[in-house]
């Protein structure tokens, strides 16, 4: 390939990542460390590049850290981030043992009935992620299906407010990430020679054994790419809280929408964000490492 | 343009790969149409030297002379080579005829001449009427046959072919084999061949060159490389072979561990040297042959029954193993040459070679 | 892996995918329901669907989710596939660890971020909100998914046959358009229609960064449903599911008759 060509098809995607990705991430903390005002935009101080050196020393001078501080001093933000780690990490802990049997039982169907299967399990994620959650507003509301049936099999006897509560929210994030964890799981299952659980027999293991030994250990690399494949995004999960959740306790997704769009605070809303990336940074650095090693080491 | 005969020049060529040399410091001359073989077993550097021909690989030093002009610069698509691909490298989103006409349009020739020359070379190969047929539902003989078809319609200078039977039976292969053969004859094309299968090497190869981890062992006609191989590895790499070790003394005689062993005249050399005697060069007797042949006396360890051929295994007197290959021509003479039996294994010394490295 | 499909595996399948697919299925029922409750069955009816169409504000909505999706995707995949190439393509060139990053990112970074920082962007380059940003957004997610799809491609993607053209005369970007391009094709077109899905189905990265008179369908769909289930809404994602199902469907259908003629091609090699 010609030297220009090459360089112009590496240029566009890459130049369009460094402004419409890199760039924002800049601007945000300086965002973060701005103050807000009644001003459109909802914040001071601007970049004046027009008045020169003065402009600059004036901007600096006018950043502040007043967002963090309101960050660190109300307790409701840190129960925020709290409450979005554990329900990630309880929610991620959730979708492996409800995923690892479904992508077992799909690996170990026969060949032909493979593609198919799949197809099934991912085809729900191409049907709108809103429609998905609203599908389980109908099922869980007050005079939704789940009471109906319930209140029908004599299992409960008045109607049982199943919205507005975490369990929804863990029905709704383990209903939409499933896919996510199947996926991943699937495809490293799929890879395991069947003569290794062979082997394992032949040495004595019996079944269950076999599969604790040699399955599982054999299958990480897939568990940890549904881990952070999931966990990262249910971190800052908006939609699935904001439907099914109460209002009492935000998950960091929610506070982060609050803050921009009911209470037009951008810095607050950006310092938000600016944390939950730095707490994030470590897991995605993770990920992209997990990813390069499977896409790019020569096959 | 340089007249003589040597079409390719390989000179001093060298590739690296890290630590690692595939060929080292090669030169070769391949002639104007011949039918060549690159052969040796895995590893030894030949696909490596096919590719450096292609313009798939470059050269980490030397030169590659194509009727006296060095083309390592030339990039792949600009050379007057083709190559066949071991795995056909067929294109399936286009038909047998836009397979084969696929090199034609590159070089923009006009659209009844494309369609003659594909014409013309599909019934040189035997596929005349494929032409609208798509690439996989044919069988693999058929794809080969498409493969081959598709670089030769570009009358390249030379023809390379990166182990174009592999894929095929025994059968099969055996006849392909004199397709090729034919088809090198009638056009004339220089074609270079790179295979592991020794036999195959022999039967279609006008010379051979064997290479073992990236050097030349020996450049020569099939008969000679097996009749007169230059070292003890070429000999035990083409065909079956047993080896003697001994001193050369100066009146045509080697000792060695079995006794004095007469060898062919004329052999200027003295020293250590090994004596390489071939299977169908022996014989095989019960009782005590002729003064003017080496004989040794041994025991049958094993029959090895081939149809054809039987290949006896015989324990010497020093305990080593000497391979005699007998046609089975008449009804197998029964128990004289079982095993256990005690024998005689003689020959002529003009049928031994000797080897001095 | 494969054979004895033991008892356990066949009740993980099926439970599975009837907690996957329930749900929907309940949702496409009620949509013909004739009771605007839930819990009351009262006959099969077109009502909602009526009631849709005479929805002015919701058809408009899904007209520009149309219009962005369609757009978004074009791009995403034009721009995706460039990285894709030179990813593979390009072995080690500088600041390949920073556009790798960046291209693995987005696929695990939540929205909320994603969508702020566009949004700030935009305000900071003094852009106008509406139709043009939401694009321009819903691009940069959706490249990131479709460089992985068609990277994993070109790493399967068996180069003799370039090598083949190549050494017919056929100069090396000719041949990446004449040879390569036709043959992975069904993966760009599989990233085109996951581009699309993404882009249709955004809620919280439109909401950011879209501006008045470009309001997408999800965002209709997420301001009606905040004030409880409405029946019409039903009828919506019913059409939706439909939509999407159909295109899978026939997407996956000619993936797989493309498939099986290569395999055969390839098994054809070795006979």
């Amino acid at each position: 390939m010609g030297l220009w060509n090459r360089r112009l098809v590496l240029f566009v995607p890459y130049a369009w990542l460094l402004l419409f990705f890199l760039a924002p991430f800049v601007i945000v903390v300086k965002i973060s460390l701005s103050q807000t005002a009644i001003a459109q935009p909802p914040y001071v101080p601007i970049l004046d590049l027009s008045a020169g050196w003065r402009g600059l020393t004036t901007f600096f001078s006018a950043l502040s850290f007043d967002a963090y501080r309101l960050l660190a001093s109300d307790a409701i933000y840190l129960f925020s981030y709290l409450k979005s780690l554990t329900v990630a990490a309880i929610s991620t802990v959730i979708l492996v043992l409800v995923g690892y049997p479904i992508a077992y039982g799909v690996a170990r169907s026969p060949r032909h009935w493979q593609p198919p299967l799949i197809m099934a399990i991912v085809l729900p994620f191409w049907t709108s992620f809103l429609i998905r959650v609203y599908a389980w507003i109908n099922i869980l509301q007050r005079d939704g299906l789940l009471n109906d049936i319930l209140l029908r099999l004599h299992i409960i006897a008045t109607p049982q407010a199943w919205l507005a509560s975490d369990t929804a929210i863990y029905i709704g994030i383990v209903y939409s990430y499933l896919p996510f964890m199947v996926l991943p799981l699937y495809a490293t299952l799929e890879k395991i020679d069947i003569a290794l659980l062979e082997a394992a027999a032949d040495l004595g293991c019996t079944p269950l054994r076999a599969f604790w030994m040699v399955t599982v250990p054999l299958s990480l690399p897939g568990i940890a790419a549904g881990v952070l494949l999931c966990f990262i995004p249910i971190v800052g999960e908006f939609v699935i809280p904001d439907l099914l959740g109460s209002s009492e306790s935000l998950m960091i997704g929610q506070t982060l929408w609050t803050e921009f769009f009911a209470n037009r605070d951008w810095p607050v809303a950006s310092a938000i964000a600016v944390t939950l990336l730095a707490i994030l940074v470590a897991p995605i650095m993770v990920y992209e490492r997990l990813q390069r090693r499977h896409l790019e080491t020569p096959k | 343009m340089d007249k003589s005969a040597a079409l390719l020049r390989i000179e001093n060529v060298r590739k690296q790969f890290g630590p690692l040399t595939a060929v080292d410091s090669l030169s070769l001359e391949i002639n104007r149409g011949e039918f060549f073989a690159l052969l040796g077993p895995s590893g030894c550097g030949k696909t490596t030297l096919l590719r450096m021909l292609a313009g798939f690989e470059s050269p980490t030093t030397g030169r590659i002379l194509l009727d006296g002009t060095d083309i390592v610069a030339v990039p792949p698509h600009r050379r007057p080579i083709n190559m066949m691909f071991q795995n056909y490298a067929l294109f399936p989103h286009l038909t047998v005829e836009g397979n084969v006409a696929f090199g034609l349009r590159q070089e923009r020739l006009s659209r009844a001449e494309i369609a003659a020359r594909v014409e013309e070379m599909l019934a040189l190969v035997r596929l005349k009427g494929f032409n609208r047929r798509r690439v996989d539902q044919l069988s693999g003989g058929q794809q080969q046959r498409v493969a081959l078809a598709r670089s030769l319609v570009k009358r390249p200078r030379v023809l390379l072919l990166d182990e174009p039977l592999a894929a095929l039976d025994k059968k099969l292969r055996a006849e392909t084999q004199f397709e090729l053969m034919e088809l090198q004859r009638k056009l004339g094309t220089t074609f270079v061949i790179v295979t592991h299968d020794q036999e195959e090497a022999m039967i279609v190869a006008d010379r051979i060159a064997v290479m073992d981890r990236g050097r030349l062992m020996q450049v020569a006609a099939p008969n000679d490389i097996y009749e007169r191989p230059s070292s003890r590895w070429v000999a035990e790499f083409i065909g079956e072979v047993t080896l003697i070790e001994g001193a050369l003394r100066a009146d045509g005689i080697l000792d060695s561990a079995l006794g004095p062993l007469r060898v062919p005249e004329n052999i200027a050399a003295r020293g250590k040297a090994w004596l390489a005697l071939r299977p169908e060069k022996l014989r095989l007797s019960a009782t005590r042959p002729e003064e003017n042949l080496n004989a040794l006396p041994g025991t049958v360890f094993e029959v090895g029954y081939r149809g054809g051929v039987s290949i006896y295994k015989v324990r010497l007197a020093d305990q080593s193993l000497v391979k005699v290959a007998l046609s089975n021509s008449g009804p197998t003479e029964g128990q004289e040459m079982s095993i256990g039996a005690k024998l005689w294994v003689a020959w002529p010394k003009e049928n031994g070679v000797v080897l001095t490295q | 892996m494969r054979r004895n499909v033991s008892v356990f595996n066949l009740i993980s399948i099926v439970l599975g995918l009837a907690f996957l697919y329930l749900p929907i299925a309940i949702l496409v029922i009620y949509s013909f329901n004739a009771s605007r409750l839930v819990t009351v069955w009262s006959g099969w009816s077109l009502a909602w669907y009526r009631e849709l169409l005479s929805d002015e504000a919701m058809i408009a909505a899904a007209w520009t989710s149309l219009r962005v999706a369609a757009l978004s995707a074009t791009a995403a995949t034009v721009l995706g596939t460039l990285a894709a190439i030179a990813l593979t393509r390009f072995g080690r060139f500088r600041g390949r660890v920073v556009f790798s990053g960046m291209i693995y990112a987005p696929l695990v970074m939540p929205e909320v971020i994603t969508g702020l920082s566009l949004l700030l962007l935009f305000v900071a380059l003094n852009l106008d909100r509406g139709f043009w940003t939401v694009v321009l957004a819903h691009t940069t997610l959706a490249m990131c998914f479709v460089t992985v799809i068609v990277q994993s491609r070109l790493l399967d993607f068996d180069r003799s046959v370039e090598e083949a053209a190549m050494d017919l005369g056929c100069p090396p970007f000719k041949t990446f358009v004449i040879v390569t391009l036709p043959l992975i094709l069904p993966a760009i077109a599989a990233s085109w229609m996951l581009a699309f899905s993404l882009s249709l189905d955004d809620l919280v990265i439109a909401s950011f960064t879209t501006g008045p008179g470009a309001t997408t369908l999800p965002m209709r769909i997420y301001s009606e449903v905040r004030l409880g289930v409405k029946p019409e809404i039903n009828a919506v994602c019913t059409i939706m599911i439909a939509v999407v199902a159909l295109g899978t469907i026939t997407a996956s259908l000619m993936a797989k008759r493309g498939a099986r003629r290569r395999e055969r091609g390839a098994l054809g090699a070795q006979v």
